[in-house]
């Protein structure tokens, strides 16, 4: 069986990792690092629950393969707060119930932290255009949004108060 | 003087308290099925039938058993030595676990395949080779009974057709007396096309048979995990008290993950055989073409109506397609679940149904997809019905609602067919939903745009439905009562847990049922854990689908409580040294009457019920309660639907949508509220885009996300919400159901308005989902476009 | 969603993976974006023997006008990027428009426009804008030669390319303008990100209100991407007006092959390209004016 050493930076960790080409990133994610965070919800590259950050970007780990992160950086959901402290984007939606059962909840906080990276200051219309690659199925979206602005006004005040 | 607690603060009821549960989702913790790897775990993939009727002639394993990392090839063959091929229904019907004479639906399971990962597995499950010899395929009723069509049931002795039950209620003469009087008849036929609940996360189970113990503890999806444990005793043959369910985090259920499914018995009896846990993770075309389907009625109907548009009597006729097996998710004596809960908003004397089920090679099901038991076909039946009786009579189809409606002091209000409506404020809800859209203002706004070639349309719907089975008397599932049930736990501390039977996917139960505790015994929400979803460490209780949770565990969860508190209160009398009747009960304190400085606090009646009973008093503070209620509570909505429709396109564009309900008191407004936004979304889903079909040969059309479509964040409309709130007579705290309320009464605003902008056309109905080609098609050659499969192709 | 056994090789240049295309045969494919052949592999619908990332290729991501102001696409530029391109903006408006079209934000992230014209799916949106601008693919193979291929004969089939064994599509060009160009996409989907049940691309290059050269080309409504020659001729030396409009209109769905399924009828889909190409040239009209 064909493996292949590959060098990839997961929540600013350092992984080096025999894998199978065939293994998709997804799997790796959840099967050998054990970051079940990122969850696995169609076979099809449409549902998004699967987002995860490649090098800063968005991407759906089902449509990778592992090797193909051989010398890029990760970020999961396992990565987006601290321990102690949620990220803003977790606050936002527990604040704004921007989540019910849970399982588009880390696809859905990736996506919309590349969108809030890209554009911190996003208008409604900005934000649903941009989600638009991560169903869910519980909420409707208009809670999701809200977690969304939350976090953004939360952001561009700490960012404020540290240019200050 | 002491001060009162402030029952909000402390997350009682009407507090919109932030969830407990989120913290873990948030973190990417949850602990969903597909999250746990237990020692020595292997997998198992499933080989599905690519045909919808074939006769098997060979299944060749052999290639399959030589590929390394594989365990186990399991066919129907050797499931049936463990008398496992086949497995019972929910509806008293059989369905196959691995099929061994015919496959009746495309993605029916063949053949199962344990690995080392689930790579291997799929690699063994492509190297199985089997032989058909492809049968004459059925996809909707009317093939079904065809003449000369082929039995698909032909393994059931003396079945000679492909009828599966009928069923009739109501008052027949009574009905046909009503329609002899009345000035104009007003029919519509229709089909409420194919759906699939589609939770994110597909069903899954690991298996994990012990056998030094020979317990057998199954972590799986399931939204009931303590009617799964009944089922897998019966089916696996294993003593109940050997059998564990766990049900961890769900990723969304919608009545999906209610029944048994063919690839969590694989998982078990692999597991048996191989003496190791087995995980099988079913993939998003296997739950889509596989798993319960819901809806999939023909309905035809008939109101007859005076010319002054008094409703007097109503009889419809509903065709169900059952697929291949009759495995609706219903109480035994309802074949077509509550159904008859149809017109029960309105005040009319007379009604009568039919009924009669279909095997098709489709697959099987009729779960309850956020529905208490096809209600929302009943709804939608209801509301189409009504607006197409207001166009007959030229009425406003406000007007004609507000006519008809059951009014205020009717309540309790026995239905035609049999239901007791318990409380609502119709009426007021309507009023509230027509002010909130601006009726008038929006009708004069259509009639102007309509003279300008732009079409704008105004759907209303105006909804109740029956939320809460049992009572025991009338509802069972395989003859188990509904009811259900909660046990309290309260520590010396005052902290305590609570036990429930039924089971979160997603509704918050951890965060709200400790509220109602809250609510009776003011020991602050964040002092209750709740537990759940563990048939070893819960008591029993029928699940959580039909919106029943709040109505039956939640008021078994107040009744517990209360037994709770009047135990406090004799620990209350004996420290504060009076006797029991001199005892006042305010939110979380007793003290004594007449002197309100002088009390005890539940939490140090709490300690005491450990530290210092009284003499004779039983130790302890802990009790349980099961609650059988005496009727469902019935919530009610007005949901109102503005639309524009582009006429060289048929695309239609949601402009407004406002929803109000009533589902009682509200025990978390904030979740609530998202309880309606996300039924509401799955309304417009309904309206708008999502439906499975199938072609001539029976091939599912909707088999994955591409084509199984669900709405994103972009197309979904905003949600404007109202409230308002007649506390359940019966239910301890007032509340009802509230869980599907959107789902159920939405689909038809949303198609209601796009018929309203087409009302110059004569149409009459266009089946959902409310395609573009559909709405051209109807607007251009001004006929209805009924959508039954087979799928048109050139 | 697990993929059959394959050999992997992430080559650090061309010629490396010219080499491994050599060794593999057809049994071989080129991974760029991935967004459309690892959906294939994932459900086992292909199963190549050999793949070969060609994204640890340097200079193969890139999009820039030449200075005859020819547009060159590399074979790693992803969809996002042209999204974002403010010189697709003021010079290739119908690539603008399609770009945010393609299926979803993350799929954009990592799907390229030439990896999308090669996997040539009859409702892929690329081809039709190609064939719109006239567009063609550059081809190279072992020996370092290169050839360029007009999309209209590069997509010949469902899933059909006429790349020859060994070769690699690394880019794709646009020629020149004869005029200035004003263009649009139009997209019926069932939902944001679905694939096209009609897809109409307008490319105009004009000059003081007339027209030097149309595009017009169809997505879903047939085996291929649908280039509307007749529409095109019937546009060529004149001006946008109501009659020119409804005549081009008339043109392309008459070119248009659709065929009943679940998302309509073949006349339904036929009324939208008359409805699109009617709305795409009013619009392109006002952009001019």
């Amino acid at each position: 069986m064909e493996e292949r050493r590959i060098n990839v930076v997961v929540n600013g960790e350092p992984k080096t990792v025999d894998v199978e080409p065939r293994i998709l990133l997804a799997h790796f994610l959840r099967e050998v690092l054990g970051l079940t965070g990122t969850h696995i919800g169609c076979d099809t590259t449409n549902c998004g629950v699967c987002t995860v950050l490649v090098d800063g970007l968005p991407m759906k780990s089902c449509t990778m393969f592992a090797v193909m992160t051989d010398g890029h950086e990760v970020t999961t959901v396992e990565g987006l707060g601290m321990p102690s402290e949620l990220h803003p984007i977790q606050e936002g939606f527990r604040e704004e119930h921007g989540l019910q059962c849970g399982f588009c909840t880390p696809g859905m906080m990736m996506a919309s932290k590349a969108l809030l990276d890209e554009n911190p200051n996003p208008t409604e219309e900005d934000i649903r255009w941009g989600l638009a690659g991560n169903l869910c199925r519980c909420t409707g979206y208009q809670n999701i949004v809200k977690s969304v602005l939350w976090a953004a006004e939360k952001l561009r005040s700490e960012a404020g108060a540290f240019s200050r | 003087m002491a001060q009162a607690l402030d029952e909000i603060k402390i997350g009682g009821l009407g507090s919109s308290r932030k969830r407990v549960e989120d913290d873990r989702f948030l973190r990417g913790k949850g602990n969903y099925t597909d999250d746990f790897k237990l020692p020595g775990m292997v997998h198992l993939e499933i080989l599905r039938s690519p045909l919808a009727h074939a006769r098997i002639k060979s299944i060749d394993t052999s290639k399959a058993w030589q590929i390394p990392g594989v365990h186990m090839v399991l066919t129907g063959d050797m499931a049936a030595q463990h008398n496992l091929a086949w497995m019972p229904t929910l509806s008293y019907d059989t369905q196959p676990v691995l099929a061994t004479d015919k496959v009746r639906f495309q993605g029916q399971e063949i053949a199962c395949v344990v690995a080392d990962d689930p790579y291997i597995a799929k690699d063994g499950c492509e190297a199985i080779v089997v032989e058909y010899e492809p049968l004459p395929v059925i996809v909707n009723p009317y093939q079904a009974i065809a003449e000369g069509a082929p039995i698909i049931r032909d393994d059931k002795e003396g079945q000679t057709d492909n009828i599966c039950y009928r069923w009739e209620v109501g008052d027949r003469e009574g009905t046909e007396r009503a329609f002899a009087q009345a000035d104009l008849v007003s029919k519509l036929e229709l089909h409420y096309p194919r759906s699939h609940p589609s939770p994110i996360e597909c069903c899954g189970s690991i298996a994990d048979y012990n056998s030094a113990t020979t317990k057998l503890t199954v972590y799986m999806t399931t939204q009931a995990p303590h009617i799964i444990r009944a089922a897998v005793a019966i089916v696996a043959e294993l003593p109940e008290h050997m059998i564990r369910i766990i049900s961890p985090d769900i990723g969304g259920g919608f009545g999906n993950k209610v029944p048994v499914y063919p690839g969590y018995v694989c998982s078990i009896l692999c597991s048996i055989l191989l003496a190791r846990p087995v995980k099988w993770i079913e993939d998003k075309t296997g739950n889509l073409i596989s798993t319960h389907y819901a809806r999939d009625i023909y309905y035809k109907g008939e109101l007859a109506l005076r010319k002054d548009g008094k409703i007097l009597g109503v009889r419809f006729h509903c065709d169900s397609d059952n697929g291949s097996s009759f495995s609706d998710a219903q109480p035994t004596k309802f074949k077509i679940g509550l159904i008859h809960s149809a017109f029960a908003a309105y005040d009319i004397p007379f009604g009568y149904m039919t009924a009669q089920g279909h095997y098709t090679n489709k697959a099987p099901g009729g779960v309850a997809y956020r529905c208490s038991f096809r209600v929302t076909e009943a709804m939608f039946f209801q509301e189409r019905a009504i607006q197409a009786a207001a166009y007959d009579l030229g009425m406003d189809q406000a007007a004609f609602r507000r006519l008809n409606l059951v009014k205020d002091h009717q309540f309790p209000l026995r239905t035609p067919y049999g239901f007791l409506l318990d409380s609502g404020q119709y009426e007021k809800c309507l009023d509230v939903a027509l002010n909130a859209i601006g009726y008038d203002e929006f009708l004069r706004e259509k009639e102007q745009a309509r003279s300008q070639g732009r079409r704008l349309g105004i759907g209303l719907s105006t909804m109740t439905e029956p939320l809460g089975a049992g009572n025991s008397r009338e509802y069972d599932i395989l003859g188990i009562k509904m009811f259900d049930s909660a046990e309290l736990r309260v520590h010396p501390s005052g902290k305590a847990i609570l036990k429930i039977g039924s089971k979160t996917q997603g509704q918050g139960h951890e965060t709200t049922f400790a509220q109602i505790v809250t609510h009776e015994l003011g020991i602050p929400a964040a002092d209750i854990l709740v537990q759940h979803g563990d048939t070893d460490n819960t008591p029993f209780g029928m699940g959580t689908y039909a919106s029943r949770s709040t109505p039956t565990a939640g008021a078994a969860t107040a009744m517990v409580s209360r037994k709770i508190r009047a135990k406090a209160r004799k620990l209350a009398a004996h420290l504060l040294e009076v006797s029991e009747e001199d005892v006042e009960w305010e939110l979380g304190r007793f003290y004594v009457r007449g002197a309100p400085n002088n009390g005890v606090t539940i939490q140090e009646c709490s300690m005491a019920a450990y530290g210092n009973m009284p003499d004779g008093m039983e130790p302890g503070l802990e009790n349980n309660a099961y609650y059988d209620p005496p009727n469902f509570t019935w919530p009610f909505a007005a949901y109102i639907v503005t639309v524009e429709v582009d006429p060289d396109t048929g695309v239609w564009d949601v402009l407004r949508m406002v929803a109000v309900d009533d589902c009682g008191v509200r025990i978390n407004p904030m979740i609530v509220e998202g309880q309606i936004m996300g039924g509401m979304t799955e309304a417009y889903a309904m309206a708008n885009m999502q439906f499975i079909t199938y072609d001539a040969e029976g091939n599912c059309v909707g088999s994955n996300y591409m084509d199984y479509l669900l709405p994103t964040a972009w197309e979904t409309p905003g949600f404007e919400l109202h409230e308002v709130v007649t506390p359940s007579p019966h239910h301890p705290i007032g509340a009802k159901g509230v869980g599907e309320c959107a789902a159920v009464g939405g689909p038809a605003a949303f198609v209601n308005a796009v018929m309203d902008a087409i009302d110059d056309t004569g149409v009459r109905n266009i089946d959902m989902p409310l395609l573009p080609d559909r709405v051209w098609e109807a607007m251009k050659y001004r006929r209805d476009i009924s959508g039954a499969p087979p799928v048109k192709t050139d | 969603m697990y993929p059959s056994r394959f050999h992997y090789e992430a080559p650090n240049t061309l010629d490396e993976a010219f080499d491994v295309l050599q060794a593999y045969g057809d049994e071989a494919k080129i991974l760029a974006g991935g967004q459309s052949l690892i959906p294939l592999i994932k459900l086992r619908f292909a199963a190549p023997a050999a793949i070969v990332d060609i994204n640890n290729i340097p200079g193969l991501d890139y999009h820039e006008e030449d200075s005859d102001g020819s547009l060159r696409i590399g074979a790693l530029c992803r969809h996002r990027t042209l999204e974002r391109s403010p010189l697709l903006r003021s010079k290739f408006p119908v690539m603008t428009a399609t770009a945010p079209l393609i299926a979803d934000p993350m799929v954009r992230n990592r799907g390229t426009l030439v990896g999308s014209i090669c996997h040539a799916d009859p409702q892929g949106d690329w081809a039709s804008v190609m064939l719109a601008l006239g567009g063609e693919i550059i081809a190279r193979n072992a020996e370092g030669r290169e050839r360029s291929i007009p999309v209209s004969q590069f997509v010949v089939g469902p899933f059909q390319n006429t790349l020859e064994d060994g070769e690699i599509a690394v880019g794709a060009r646009v020629p020149a303008a004869r005029g200035t160009r004003s263009g649009t996409y139009l997209k019926l989907e069932r939902r944001v990100g679905d694939f096209a049940t009609v897809g109409v691309a307008i490319n105009l290059e004009s000059s003081g209100g007339t027209i030097n050269r149309a595009g017009i080309a169809l997505t879903g409504v047939g085996g291929n991407n649908i280039q509307c020659s007749a529409a095109e001729q019937a546009l060529a030396g004149k001006s946008l007006n109501a009659s020119t409009i409804e005549q081009a209109a008339r043109l392309a769905a008459e070119a248009a092959q659709p065929k009943s399924d679940v998302r309509g009828t073949a006349e339904f889909k036929r009324h939208v390209v008359f409805t699109f190409v009617t709305r795409g040239l009013s619009n392109t009209q006002s952009q001019a004016a």
